[in-house]
């Protein structure tokens, strides 16, 4: 069982890119050798911005609803397991379905594998292995109180919209208060005897940039 | 006879680089460790704690160290693959003599035979050609005891001047600009003390993929309120979201510091209070500075007057703040003046010697800090002490029972070094953690320098591309097969804890110096049964100098997670013994007494005050020019370390950037009609490379970058320039002039080598 105040924070912003979380996701003693992380550059030749991506654990699982075996569970504590073996068709309809593109088919074992919040570390008392590791604690895993004193340039949000469909995920993910800054992506820009405004406002849904438990829309 | 004994493709065959992989026991989810070793990486300066698995005398894999102070479990991807080092195909597991019949040059020989054979060279060149005909070069990767041994072993064993070590070209101009400043070298601030700083300027540091755990304490210090002001001709990750980017020309760096100092002057945000209490020589580096207008800084540095002068207000008006510096300014012919143009800023702001304001170098090996303090440079004895002092030299004789007279004097820089063996004046190498074929610039003269020697060996755990070269070859210990301390960025030594045993015949590094020197017959102080009573007698070598161990041991590293130096073993003020002294983690502090100034004032001079240091701007050596329009500067990538000799190794690591890229800006890129991904020729006036490119818009549009840990046709050292700091002898790794093209053809290596080769 995970402890029920400890919670998984993604901040992208913190990203470096380093893929630590990548390297040590495959160290897991459950998923030696294999990575569940996805981590990108999002635009490399314009930005050294990546993302890690790990799996959100939705409350209403689309991989988990459009799997015609029913070999994804969901745990009592809300934690997304990859693929039960002996149930897995390895159909990729998950892989698909996914709006935030995490499960992964391996065609070599035939089955469904994706992050399962490092399950048997958590169960442990351990934090999962990526947010240990991560230099930059981009992945954080830790108390509301924790990541609202650590991070008071932005909130945590954990409703999605992709269309018409509105996603409640386990994993939060951190998004920059009103008033944050543009990144610097070009070095041109800094030559310049004219700075550029570098001011980014977010489109949060719901209103009030206080409100750390705001929607956004993605 | 040093020239590499058969064709390299051969060589490489035979001993790598070849990749290692997560299997047998490593890969299984089943097999539980028989126990978990508490140490730290064997990579960069941070020194991140960490937990090796270990069952049957091999690391299976590792755990975090939460309970670490400075990383609490985290680490960069080097740290958690590091352990992939170990049962490594190309792992040395015996002593190797030049063969050119064996396969891949190389025949595996007896260990006990080797040691004689490399005795009998040594003394043959000795008599013939004189005892300094025999040069060492040791580095900064090795734990503290090594590098004291070795400072020790040349110079009471081998009687020869010449040693030097792979900080030369990593650790020095900090090293220099400290000792000039301050009196002391070392990082002023423990890291948590960045946490609740106003402003956080980094200068010529890649933090985050060189130093990865220093990004988290830059950026929970911003989140917090800190303004980040980083500069560098990249948008490094650090950069990304920094609150002001100072781009800066490779090579101008003095020009932005006196440029900001001045306005800072002008507008009067300094401390003039603290300037006449605590320093001397203010008045002259104003004088200085008065010449570097905002126009003119502006025009010379490439930073637009805006933000030096936006930096100028920040760093000014600030009330704490921490400034960190790193290669990218002490590489350089000017790397010293770089290093003192930002002490002027921190001591005209006087925000130095107190919580949450800090200086600090961020020190690029494992032991960038220790390695530098206890006698491996050719300069110094141990605890941080002269070789041309003729008390330091009286005190180091009465340690080492030697008469003083027979301590040689100064030696020379390693790069010197290898201008003497080109010159024919040394004959014979010994090395040990030192890559200089791939880590040297202008590595094609250091190629023809090694062909030169008339006798080459070097102590390794893996055939590295300088050793190819060498007549024997003995098979040395990783960091994990052996103890020691290390001293990491913030100056806290820290114990590296056994976790295997060396494989084969291998042999920790301090026993296969202790076998020369007893097969030399010089056995006189090499009798040392382990690391822990190397560092008794370390203790007592840097008992009252200014890197003062004394009053550390291993039982207090282990009890305190680490020991700040100095740590006198008596209290400097009464000379009472002070066996709890809990060492310093912050230097100089408001009344703190050292045993320079005795009260004086906080600083290491007789005084107690620093010294401001007029840090003039040079124009770069070989800078650019009409025939090579462009700069190139050079530098590293998070997944690969130093020369690679290790993490070439590595096939994760190897995986997420497999092979050298020039980075190009689309501005450059589209006026030399090159695309993403094109092959690419960069040259200088000492060699060429072709390399892909990678189009990008966060370096400079005049500038391109490739990073350096790949030997051969893929070693950007091929381009480097061997001008040197005159004080320090850093070389000028970050700036030359070049020229780039679009490739004729793809590199002959293509299809004949794998990527880390």
């Amino acid at each position: 069982m995970k402890p029920e105040h400890l919670h998984f924070f993604i901040d992208p912003n913190r990203c470096i890119g380093c893929q630590a979380c990548v390297q040590a996701c495959s160290e897991c003693d459950t998923h030696r050798g294999t990575s569940m992380i996805h981590l990108e550059y999002v635009e490399r030749s314009s930005s050294v911005q990546t993302v890690p991506v790990v799996c959100m654990h939705c409350e209403q699982p689309t991989c988990a609803e459009v799997c015609p075996a029913d070999a994804i569970k969901r745990t009592g504590d809300g934690v997304v397991q990859s693929a039960r073996k002996p149930r897995c068709i390895a159909c990729g309809n998950c892989v698909v379905a996914c709006p935030f593109g995490v499960p992964e088919l391996y065609e070599d074992k035939q089955i469904m594998m994706k992050c399962d919040m490092c399950y048997d570390r958590a169960t442990a008392g351990k934090k999962p292995m990526c947010a240990t590791v991560c230099p930059s604690q981009a992945l954080f895993f830790g108390t509301r109180e924790q990541i609202e004193q650590l991070r008071p340039m932005s909130m945590p949000t954990n409703q999605f919209r992709f269309g018409n469909q509105t996603i409640t995920t386990r994993v939060n993910m951190m998004v920059p208060r009103s008033g944050a800054q543009r990144p610097l992506v070009n070095v041109t820009d800094a030559m310049d005897e004219k700075p550029r405004a570098r001011t980014v406002s977010l489109p949060v849904a719901g209103g009030g940039a206080a409100d750390p438990f705001a929607e956004v829309e993605v | 006879m040093a020239t590499i004994p058969v064709d390299e493709l051969k060589i490489i065959q035979q001993f790598g680089p070849h990749l290692a992989w997560m299997a047998g026991e490593r890969l299984s989810t089943s097999v539980e460790p028989e126990k978990l070793v508490k140490t730290h990486c064997c990579f960069c300066g941070q020194q991140c704690g960490i937990q090796l698995k270990v069952r049957d005398n091999e690391v299976i894999g590792f755990e975090p160290w939460e309970d670490f102070p400075f990383n609490r479990g985290m680490l960069c991807p080097k740290g958690v693959k590091r352990y992939l080092q170990g049962s490594h195909p190309d792992r040395l597991t015996s002593a190797l003599r030049r063969d050119p019949t064996a396969p891949g040059g190389f025949a595996p020989m007896a260990y006990t035979e080797a040691i004689a054979k490399v005795a009998a060279e040594i003394q043959r060149i000795q008599s013939t050609h004189g005892n300094s005909a025999i040069a060492m070069l040791s580095g900064a990767s090795l734990t503290t005891e090594k590098t004291y041994l070795n400072g020790k072993f040349a110079r009471v064993c081998l009687k020869t001047p010449y040693i030097d070590y792979n900080g030369r070209l990593c650790m020095v101009s900090a090293g220099a600009a400290n000792k000039k400043a301050f009196g002391i070298d070392r990082t002023t601030n423990p890291w948590s003390d960045m946490i609740g700083t106003d402003v956080i300027w980094v200068a010529g540091s890649n933090v985050a993929e060189c130093s990865p755990i220093t990004t988290n304490y830059i950026w929970q210090a911003r989140e917090l309120g800190a303004k980040v002001i980083v500069q560098d001709p990249r948008i490094t990750p650090i950069a990304r979201t920094c609150d002001l980017f100072l781009p800066v020309k490779p090579g101008r760096d003095a020009a932005v510091f006196a440029g900001v100092l001045n306005l800072m002057i002008e507008n009067g945000w300094i401390d003039r209070p603290f300037i006449e209490q605590h320093t001397v020589g203010f008045e002259q580096v104003a004088e200085y500075c008065k010449q570097w207008t905002a126009a003119k800084t502006a025009e010379v540095s490439g930073v637009p007057e805006r933000s030096l002068r936006q930096a100028a207000e920040w760093w000014g008006k600030a009330n704490s703040s921490f400034l960190l510096h790193a290669r990218g300014i002490e590489h350089h012919s000017n790397g010293v003046q770089n290093a003192l143009g930002t002490i002027n800023l921190v001591l005209a702001s006087g925000r130095i010697g107190r919580p949450k304001s800090g200086y600090g170098t961020i020190t690029g090996q494992a032991n960038g800090q220790g390695g530098r303090e206890h006698g491996q440079k050719c300069d110094q004895l141990p605890g941080w002490r002269d070789i041309a002092n003729p008390e330091h030299r009286k005190y180091i004789a009465s340690v080492w029972k030697v008469d003083e007279k027979d301590i040689p004097g100064p030696g020379v820089d390693a790069y010197e070094l290898f201008r003497k063996i080109d010159a024919g004046e040394i004959k014979g190498l010994i090395s040990m953690c030192f890559n200089p074929k791939v880590s040297l610039p202008d590595n094609n003269f250091i190629t023809r320098a090694l062909e030169k020697l008339e006798f080459y060996v070097a102590i390794d755990f893996f055939l590295n591309d300088t050793a190819r070269h060498a007549d024997f070859v003995l098979p040395g210990s990783l960091q994990e097969e052996d103890e020691g301390v290390v001293a990491q960025v913030e100056g806290r030594v820290i114990k590296i804890n056994k976790a295997v045993d060396c494989p084969g015949e291998a042999r920790p590094d301090w026993v296969i110096v202790q076998d020369i020197a007893r097969a030399l017959n010089r056995p006189h102080g090499f009798t040392f049964n382990s690391p822990r009573e190397i560092f008794e007698e370390l203790r007592i070598a840097s008992k009252g100098g200014v890197a003062d161990y004394s009053g550390i041991t291993y039982e207090k590293i282990e009890k305190r997670f680490g020991v700040f130096w100095p740590c006198p073993s008596h209290d400097y003020k009464t000379g009472e013994p002070a066996p709890d002294h809990p060492g310093t983690p912050r230097l100089f502090e408001p009344g703190s007494y050292n045993p320079v100034a005795k009260g004086a004032g906080p600083f290491y001079f007789a005084d107690g005050k620093a010294r401001f240091n007029v840090a003039d701007y040079r124009v770069p050596i070989d800078d650019i020019s009409e025939e090579y329009p462009f700069f190139l500067t050079t530098g590293r990538v998070v997944s690969q370390f130093l020369s690679g000799t290790q993490t070439r190794r590595i096939g994760p690591l190897v995986d997420q950037y497999p092979e050298p890229r020039i980075e190009v800006h689309p501005r450059l890129a589209e006026k030399l009609g090159i695309k993403d991904g094109d092959w690419t020729t960069a040259e200088t006036r000492r060699g060429t490379i072709t390399l892909k490119a990678m189009v990008v818009t966060t370096i400079r549009p005049d500038t391109i970058f490739i990073p350096y840990h790949w030997a051969g046709k893929k070693s950007a050292n091929q381009l480097t320039v061997a001008a040197q700091d005159p004080i320090s002898k850093i070389p000028q790794y970050k700036v030359c002039g070049c020229r780039v093209r679009k490739a004729d053809a793809p590199p002959d290596y293509v299809g004949k080598l794998e990527a880390q080769q």
